[in-house]
């Protein structure tokens, strides 16, 4: 079995707790249908959106060009990192140069890509997840499991259990609001005491220099008011030519991820406050590479909205843990595949490729076109086992030709009909686990057609 | 005009009934219908696991099979799908191309081409209509549950027109079964799991019969169903249409 499929396995075993992870993110899915359907022109919006998108991939080095421009005359430090090595080394030079040991985060999926946590951690500066769901699995040393509900794979009581080994709160308690508030205040003392904040980026505006962060807690805010330094890490596919874009992508992606009609907070950052730096980490990382790659450019629109994962009923089923990636869902198993091949080959194919993940995507990726042409890629490559190489080969020959069609209907037909049950369900049949196969009739329509139905006209 | 009836493989092998009830419901509705004894598959099987090239021969067999009709009619949403979307792998002749336009799923050709608006079937039963993905996204059948846009839903308007048939509403309108061809095979747990909750939402909805219009989920869902023993039962929508009983 692939990795994905092992790991699905594991997570089916408790089949309530998989029940529970299936219904709490289509809980998600259906918030979204609701809020989606209070806009009357929600089509119309996702197409405009792919279109401002598009347009910005086709001419991302101007855009580039202008957006440097801008934030260089806003007084921003702007930084530019071909990989995450560069990009880790480039934010621990900034934190160095400051003398800053403790560092407060909010909003990054491109540091959990980079590793960044682990790699300054390893330089002996502390980094803490200031949001909820992301100190959590800090605390847990677990990585996320859903790009923006990242700790949505525990249960609350695991949660209290948690804090209480970690925070001290009471044992047994289980209510949202307390453990919330424990939280807060725990994290209240983290932010005083930073010497640095980091911050993801949701859009950066070429016209004017400035990047957005949406959050739902205020905690990109509080970093940065509080810390002398604030760095922005962020992919260069979050441009966007203007501001008056903006809106068209605040009203997708708070629908898109909560089915909240915009995040509690759109902070825009644009110039340091006097007396302190602002920096900007412009992260290639094999986007470059991925927009070189016609079929699958296109997956650098995302806004990393996570509305394909509570959609994708696998996903729902399996967990993100079982992706085995940074982002994990359809999304990402369009885009782990061009940063290694080799490693990420089974996720193209834990997919039944329904297509909900495509039209539910705020900015229209054809998700589940690009899982079919990874498929491809990966047979190309040949990165496919031998076994499905040769089964399918064996396939391709017997169905070009109605003679070896026929011959091999009937035989497999006839030995479903004659072999005694235990020949057909075994270990090796993995239809036959939790399925019987279908009963075979006498004979085939093309028999029947042939045979019997000149008799009867 | 004259149809080429396409029978999907698994459809040839499994479950001649449903060959026939098409059949008959396409030259009950007054269409010439000629079954090309030549054809196979239309390769997806293949093309899904990412071995395109090895369905190449079988794609040219097909377009070579059904060239000369005006119409190429199949009781599958998936397999018409592939045809139009996927074989594009081809050089694009005249003949390709109109091979790929001409293929329609059944319902979409009783709707679309055919439009029509009675049938002289009876089926006094509880039905839940299993939206197949191929047919519901692929080729738009009808509006699914993730965009926000009005458009009709052939089969539902089909299953309408069938006397004492009441069609149940699902919880969930239209979530994969979790077939997926090769995916059934390479990943049993997820596969069964999404069947058996997709079994449950129909039960729960108070179904008697699930009905489709691809087999292949069907063939999924009733082997789930038969292996766990329950009462539900499963019928394509053309033996509906057709005037089947249970
Ligand atoms: S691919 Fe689309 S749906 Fe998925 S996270 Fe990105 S923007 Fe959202």
């Amino acid at each position: 079995m692939s990795q994905h499929a092992t790991k699905a396995h594991a997570f089916l075993a408790n089949e309530e707790r998989a029940n529970w992870h299936d219904q709490s993110l289509w809980m998600v899915r259906e918030k979204r249908d609701r809020a989606s359907g209070q806009i009357p022109d929600w089509e119309q919006l996702r197409d405009c959106a792919s279109g401002i998108k598009d347009h910005v991939l086709a001419n991302l080095d101007n855009y580039l060009e202008e957006f440097e421009a801008h934030a260089l005359a806003n007084g921003v430090q702007v930084h530019w990192a071909r990989n995450a090595a560069e990009h880790n080394t480039i934010v621990e030079g900034i934190l160095r140069k400051h003398n800053a040991r403790r560092v407060v985060k909010s909003k990054s999926m491109l540091t959990e890509e980079c590793q960044l946590n682990e790699h300054l951690h390893r330089q002996g500066i502390e980094v803490i997840d200031t949001d909820l769901g992301e100190r959590i699995i800090q605390l847990l040393e677990e990585p996320p499991s859903h790009i923006v509900m990242p700790a949505i794979h525990l249960k609350k009581e695991e949660i209290g259990e948690l804090f209480h080994q970690k925070l001290g709160t009471q044992a047994g308690a289980t209510d949202p609001k307390y453990l919330t508030e424990a939280a807060r205040h725990h994290l209240r003392a983290r932010f005083m005491e930073s010497d640095a904040a980091i911050t993801g980026v949701n859009f950066a505006i070429a016209e004017t220099g400035g990047i957005v962060v949406c959050t739902n807690e205020g905690n990109a805010d509080m970093g940065v008011h509080l810390a002398p330094v604030q760095i922005h890490c962020m992919g260069i596919e979050k441009i966007i030519p203007k501001a008056e874009h903006l809106g068209v992508f605040t009203r997708l992606l708070g629908r898109s991820a909560t089915g909240q009609p915009i995040t509690v907070f759109t902070s825009h950052f644009h110039q340091p406050e006097p007396g302190r730096e602002m920096h900007i980490v412009l992260v290639d990382n094999g986007r470059t590479e991925q927009l070189g790659r016609e079929k699958f450019r296109n997956s650098l629109k995302c806004i990393r909205c996570g509305a394909c994962m509570n959609t994708c009923p696998i996903y729902r089923r399996s967990g993100g843990h079982s992706y085995g990636a940074t982002v994990p869902g359809p999304i990402g198993s369009i885009l782990t595949p061009g940063q290694d091949l080799k490693r990420y080959s089974d996720l193209p194919f834990a997919s039944t490729l329904c297509g909900s993940c495509s039209d539910v995507c705020p900015v229209k990726i054809n998700i589940h076109e690009q899982l079919y042409e990874w498929r491809q890629e990966i047979a190309r490559q040949h990165e496919l086992p031998a076994s499905k190489r040769l089964s399918m080969r064996i396939a391709g020959w017997v169905l070009a030709s109605p003679a070896r069609y026929r011959f091999f209907g009937k035989w497999a037909r006839r030995a479903l009909q004659w072999l005694p049950r235990w020949m057909v369900y075994h270990r090796l049949n993995a239809w036959g686990k939790g399925r019987e196969m279908p009963e075979p009739p006498r004979q085939s329509f093309k028999e029947w057609y042939q045979n019997e139905k000149p008799k009867q006209s | 005009m004259t149809i080429g009836l396409f029978i999907p493989c698994y459809i040839d092998q499994f479950y001649p009934q449903v060959g026939r009830a098409t059949l008959e419901l396409l030259q009950k509705a007054g269409c010439r219908v000629e079954y090309p004894l030549a054809q196979t598959c239309c390769g997806q099987p293949m093309a899904n696991s990412g071995c395109e090239t090895d369905a190449r021969a079988a794609y040219a067999h097909f377009v070579d099979t059904f060239a000369p009709y005006d119409y190429i009619v199949a009781p599958s949403g998936s397999c018409t799908y592939h045809v139009r979307k996927h074989f594009d792998i081809l050089e694009q002749t005249d003949t390709v191309h109109q091979v790929r336009q001409r293929t329609l799923d059944l319902c979409e050709f009783l709707h679309d081409v055919l439009q029509i608006e009675q049938l002289d079937s009876h089926f006094p039963h509880r039905v839940a209509l299993h939206q197949s993905c191929h047919g519901l996204r692929g080729l738009r059948l009808g509006p699914d549950s993730e965009r926000r846009e009005q458009r009709p839903n052939k089969p539902t308007a089909l299953l309408r027109m069938v006397k004492g048939l009441e069609l149940v509403e699902l919880q969930r309108a239209d979530e994969c079964c979790g077939f997926g061809g090769t995916f059934a095979v390479a990943q049993p747990d997820i596969s069964v799991k999404m069947g058996r909750d997709r079994i449950a939402d129909h039960e729960a909805a108070g179904a008697e019969v699930v009905t489709a219009g691809d087999m292949s989920c069907l063939m999924h869902l009733e082997g789930i169903v038969r292996r766990q023993q329950r009462p539900l039962r499963v019928l394509h929508i053309a033996e509906i249409l057709n005037g089947a009983r249970l």
